[in-house]
């Protein structure tokens, strides 16, 4: 059948796909079973990456009021400085330490190095998050 | 014993149809009564129309598995009640088509099996120390696969990208590489070894944990990532000396 896979082509029951499912695959990214340590590392490496690359384009059109010169750059900062805006700082940095952290988790998973470990390193990379968020979040309120 | 009427939700599709349904049965059970069972009630009793596949009744055949309550599970065995919810929702596996309600089409499934060369026995370790009697060299025993599809089903590579070989060739694959058997693990290694293959996971391991049977299909996956790091490694730093 034309639109099989490849290796499927040869294969002499090889029928059509038919295209009924229960859910959207798009969806599965997102379907977190129960407790299970690997589909929230899964969930949440794709939640933050989506949130990553939305605020790099942010960060790019605020660097861009630059352009405008003093005043213009005054009142974005005094904006930044309100609570909301820390708020957001705070968010930002889960996002790079979780994907960053995770992200080591994945390669050393994905090259064979603690495998049989993952949900453990999951933890860890949940708990060292956390405190280094803490710690940033803390910086971030008082300074 | 305690009995108790629990609703089973079920999804409903059958070929033609604009689009799936899910319809509701009532069902007494009592402790002992498994969601394969309740479903079987349903058939003879209340709506011969359901389509559903069963075989052995104990969890060695995998052809009962299906979604139940959002975690894929073989339905021989699971306890209705043990379940806490007043309705059970039951679905086929995801990620494979569908040929009528709880009935989907694996021949797919099975043809990624068979370019991986999938063994069916393996040396078995749990007698490794015993004496054999004359005239046997070792002892086998069936692999720990039994094609049950939950591990597809759970992927959620397998949910975006259809080409994916999917957690249940690559892990016959690794058993090629651990267990050969005669074959030629480079030719399992080869097959998987490209941007369908083990390097499409994205280690979300829903698949080793819906496994009935242990396979570990992610860790056998990151075997193969480190087997073929390994080698790519070994390629790398061997200047053409062979």
């Amino acid at each position: 059948m034309e639109d099989a896979p490849p290796e499927l082509r040869d294969f002499p029951q090889a029928r059509k796909l038919r295209r009924v499912r229960a859910k959207n695959p798009i969806r599965a990214w997102f379907d977190v079973r129960r407790d299970r340590a690997g589909s929230w590392a899964f969930a949440l490496n794709r939640l933050t990456a989506l949130g990553l690359t939305l605020y790099l384009f942010l960060h790019l059109a605020v660097l861009f009021l630059l352009t405008r010169g003093e005043e213009g750059w005054d009142s974005f900062i005094a904006l930044a400085k309100t609570p909301f805006f820390l708020i957001l700082d705070v968010i930002l940095i889960f996002g790079v330490l979780f994907h960053g952290l995770n992200g080591i988790r994945v390669t050393l998973v994905g090259l064979g190095m603690g495998a049989d470990r993952q949900r453990t390193l999951f933890w860890v990379v949940t708990a060292v998050t956390i405190v280094l968020l803490t710690i940033s979040a803390y910086i971030i309120f008082t300074l | 014993m305690a009995q108790k009427e629990l609703q089973f939700k079920l999804f409903r599709y059958n070929e033609g149809d604009e689009a799936p349904r899910y319809e509701t049965y009532p069902v007494t059970v009592d402790e002992n009564t498994t969601v394969l069972i309740a479903l079987m009630h349903i058939r003879r009793d209340q709506d011969p129309s359901l389509m559903l596949r069963h075989s052995c009744h104990h969890a060695s055949c995998g052809t009962c598995a299906m979604v139940i309550n959002g975690q894929e599970q073989l339905a021989c065995v699971v306890r209705a009640m043990e379940l806490g919810t007043e309705t059970v929702l039951v679905e086929p596996l995801r990620n494979i088509p569908v040929v009528s309600d709880l009935v989907v089409d694996m021949v797919n499934f099975y043809g990624r099996l068979n370019p991986a060369d999938r063994p069916y026995i393996r040396q078995s370790e749990f007698l490794a120390e015993s004496a054999t009697p004359d005239g046997i060299e070792l002892y086998t025993r069936f692999e720990n696969c039994i094609e049950c599809g939950a591990c597809v089903s759970a992927c959620p590579i397998m949910g975006t990208d259809e080409n994916y070989y999917g957690p249940a060739a690559l892990a016959a694959a690794w058993r090629v590489v651990e267990e050969p058997r005669g074959r030629d693990p480079q030719d399992a290694l080869d097959w998987v070894d490209n941007e369908k293959g083990c390097w499409r996971c994205h280690v979300a391991y829903e698949c080793t944990e819906v496994c009935p049977t242990g396979v570990d299909p992610g860790g056998k996956i990151m075997s193969l990532r480190g087997e073929l790091t390994r080698q790519k490694f070994r390629n790398l730093f061997d200047f053409g000396r062979r």
